[in-house]
């Protein structure tokens, strides 16, 4: 363990991330929001789930430093009655496990396929990029709304509000496989003609063991830089389909679904049902992205050259 | 070519096959037509034979094929909610997605080529900086979001222009078009905008980085050093191959543009396809469903299609099919 950690201490990724500004603001951003979001039950003052403590009296309160404001409410209430932070931080909650979850999935799904398709080649590796070729091509969203329309309209809206988290983490994380499938595929091809590749199979060691032990450790740093990425739009998709009334229920709402409900009153100038989640959700996802941007500058050893 | 091009097509007819399949499938599961004929009232002896009368009983694969002759003559069902042909339904409303796709795409042309070269010509001036960062916020921030604030700063706080519907609009060879009067054009504007916000920050992006690897390459350096004029370089020799990496990524595109047709009509109520399409999916209308997967399907297919065979037409380098050594 402390060999790795004077290891990373001595690493030119963390050099290059503590001599960048921007990038330490946005772990930090990043960092402060997934705490407070996943520490939730703690520190909200309210608790959206529960209905006792949600009086519909209370309700389209505008912030605290507006004229009508309450106290008890920070950032104002919704149509329901529901605080705004309280539910903010729930809803945060919700989306990053749905962005987290459904990125493991596309991982898991997209490295197997991926290592397959580079590693053996041929007929398997041609119908294997084909396939993600024509699904990409149908984008995610497309193929998640689609699927989640079809569900919700065979299941009925009750079913399918119990199953919603579970059906938004499968829908995009099965759709984006391409993604990790190309790149783990394009880095596998890279791999295979190296000398240790050679080595190891002159050595007899088997199919799995190359691909799995040898191959794949080198294929990391392309992987973790889409992950990122990948979180971001994941996060960006569920809001998405949640706008749409596809994704998370109203009464458990991610941020998505709050934005949504908050839609039908900007028109009546309580601003604040909408703003409030939507500034939390572009935080979130710019952070994400930020970070990306500077992951891919500092792994991509193309860029080394200037 | 000829060759590459009956890959090409046959690729899409599998394609459209699969579509269609999946369809039809959903048409099988996707609640019961009887019910939407007939009442309470009628006994089960009665459905059972009007069942096989309608050949609701066949096997899966006689009645797909029954399916498919329907649907190839451009019978889809009629909607049950409009009781009219679900593919009329659904291509009367297709000017109205088509010029929406039509006025983002001309945003996205318009501003991401000469934003993304001179951000790649200029590396280092304040305006590509800008740009840069403009752009990663851009990318950041939903379709939907950028339809609400557009909505809330131009319509409601500005009031300049109208946050919804598609205004006045003109017959033309039998099909609605708002683009030749001012009403209509003044409608397109917001939703455009919104339409083209996430795909113009990344061409821009993409332009810029495939223009600067592009710049960097020894026949760029060659016509420098023959002295040629430097914007014969950038717009002729540089920009030309920067275009190829930019059409792949354009046809990847179209499928997510027309995803996201779907969340710029529902913000602006734009009576267009994907609205329409919500709307289906609420009342359960499965032949408009399965109308609007196909027609979409279809759209995707063909664009897809054309946009490989231009690929293959523009790359000398592109390996056609049965050209390899």
């Amino acid at each position: 363990m402390s060999r790795y950690w004077t290891l990373f201490m001595g690493s030119a990724f963390l050099y290059r991330f503590l001599r960048d500004k921007v990038v330490i603001v946005s772990f930090s951003m990043l960092l402060l929001l997934v705490v407070i979001s996943f520490s939730a039950p703690l520190i909200a003052p309210f608790d959206p789930y529960d209905p006792t403590q949600i009086d519909i009296m209370d309700s389209d309160v505008p912030p605290v430093w507006q004229a009508d404001g309450d106290a008890r409410f920070i950032l104002g209430t919704d149509a329901q009655g529901r605080d705004m932070w309280s539910t903010m931080l729930y809803g945060t909650r919700i989306s990053v496990t749905i962005g987290l979850f459904a990125v493991l999935l596309q991982s898991i799904l997209g490295i197997a396929l991926g290592l397959a398709a580079g590693y053996f080649g041929g007929r398997l590796d041609s119908f294997l990029m084909r396939l993600a070729d024509i699904q990409l091509s149908f984008s995610t969203l497309m193929v998640a709304i689609v699927v989640l329309a079809i569900f919700q309209a065979s299941f009925g809206t009750e079913l399918y509000n119990d199953l919603a988290i579970f059906m938004l983490i499968m829908v995009i994380g099965i759709a984006e496989w391409p993604q990790y499938a190309r790149t783990v595929r394009a880095s596998v091809l890279a791999e295979k003609k190296k000398e240790y590749v050679d080595a190891v199979r002159v050595i007899g060691l088997s199919r799995r063991r190359i691909m799995f032990r040898h191959i794949l450790p080198n294929t990391l740093s392309p992987i973790l830089v889409i992950s990122t990425v990948q979180v971001a739009n994941a996060i960006m998709s569920e809001a998405a389909l949640s706008f749409l009334g596809l994704g998370m229920p109203v009464n458990q709402p991610s941020l998505g679904s709050l934005i949504n409900s908050g839609f039908e009153y900007i028109l009546s100038g309580s601003w604040w049902i909408t703003t409030f989640p939507a500034l939390l959700l572009i935080m979130l996802v710019l952070v994400i992205n930020l970070l990306g941007d500077w992951m891919r500058d500092v792994l991509n050893p193309k860029l080394y050259k200037d | 070519m000829i060759a590459f091009l009956i890959r090409r097509l046959g690729q899409a007819l599998v394609v459209m096959l699969i579509i269609s399949l999946l369809s039809f499938s959903i048409q099988d599961n996707l609640g019961d037509p009887l019910r939407e004929l007939v009442g309470q009232s009628v006994s089960e002896a009665e459905r059972q034979a009007l069942r096989d009368t309608m050949g609701l009983n066949d096997p899966f694969a006689v009645q797909y094929w029954r399916f498919l002759k329907k649907a190839l003559r451009g019978d889809l069902g009629d909607s049950y909610f409009f009781k009219k042909p679900a593919l009329e339904v659904i291509l009367e409303k297709l000017p109205a997605t088509l010029e929406l796709v039509f006025g983002a795409t001309l945003i996205i042309l318009f501003l991401s080529f000469p934003i993304g070269v001179y951000c790649a010509i200029n590396p280092r001036s304040w305006f590509t900086k800008v740009m840069m960062g403009l752009s990663i916020v851009g990318i950041s921030i939903p379709v939907f979001l950028t339809a609400i604030m557009l909505i809330y700063l131009f319509s409601i706080q500005l009031g300049w222009l109208p946050s919804f519907g598609r205004g006045a609009t003109t017959m033309i060879w039998g099909y609605e078009t708002g683009l030749l009067t001012v009403d209509g054009l003044r409608h397109l504007i917001l939703p455009s905008i919104a339409l083209s916000s996430i795909m113009l920050p990344l061409f821009i992006r993409l332009i810029r980085s495939e223009m600067m690897e592009v710049l960097e390459q020894d026949y760029i350096r060659f016509a420098w050093a023959k002295g040629l004029n430097r914007h014969r370089i950038w717009f002729l020799h540089a920009l030309k191959n920067t275009l190829l990496p930019v059409i792949t990524v354009g046809g990847v595109q179209i499928g997510t543009m027309i995803a996201y047709t779907i969340l710029t009509e529902t913000v602006f109520q734009w009576p267009g396809m994907g609205f329409l399409f919500l709307e289906a999916v609420n009342r359960v209308d499965t032949p408009l469903i399965i109308a609007y997967l196909i027609v979409v399907g279809l759209i995707f297919v063909v664009t897809n299609t054309l946009v490989d065979l231009i690929y293959g037409a523009v790359n000398p380098t592109v390996k056609l099919a049965g050209r390899q050594a």
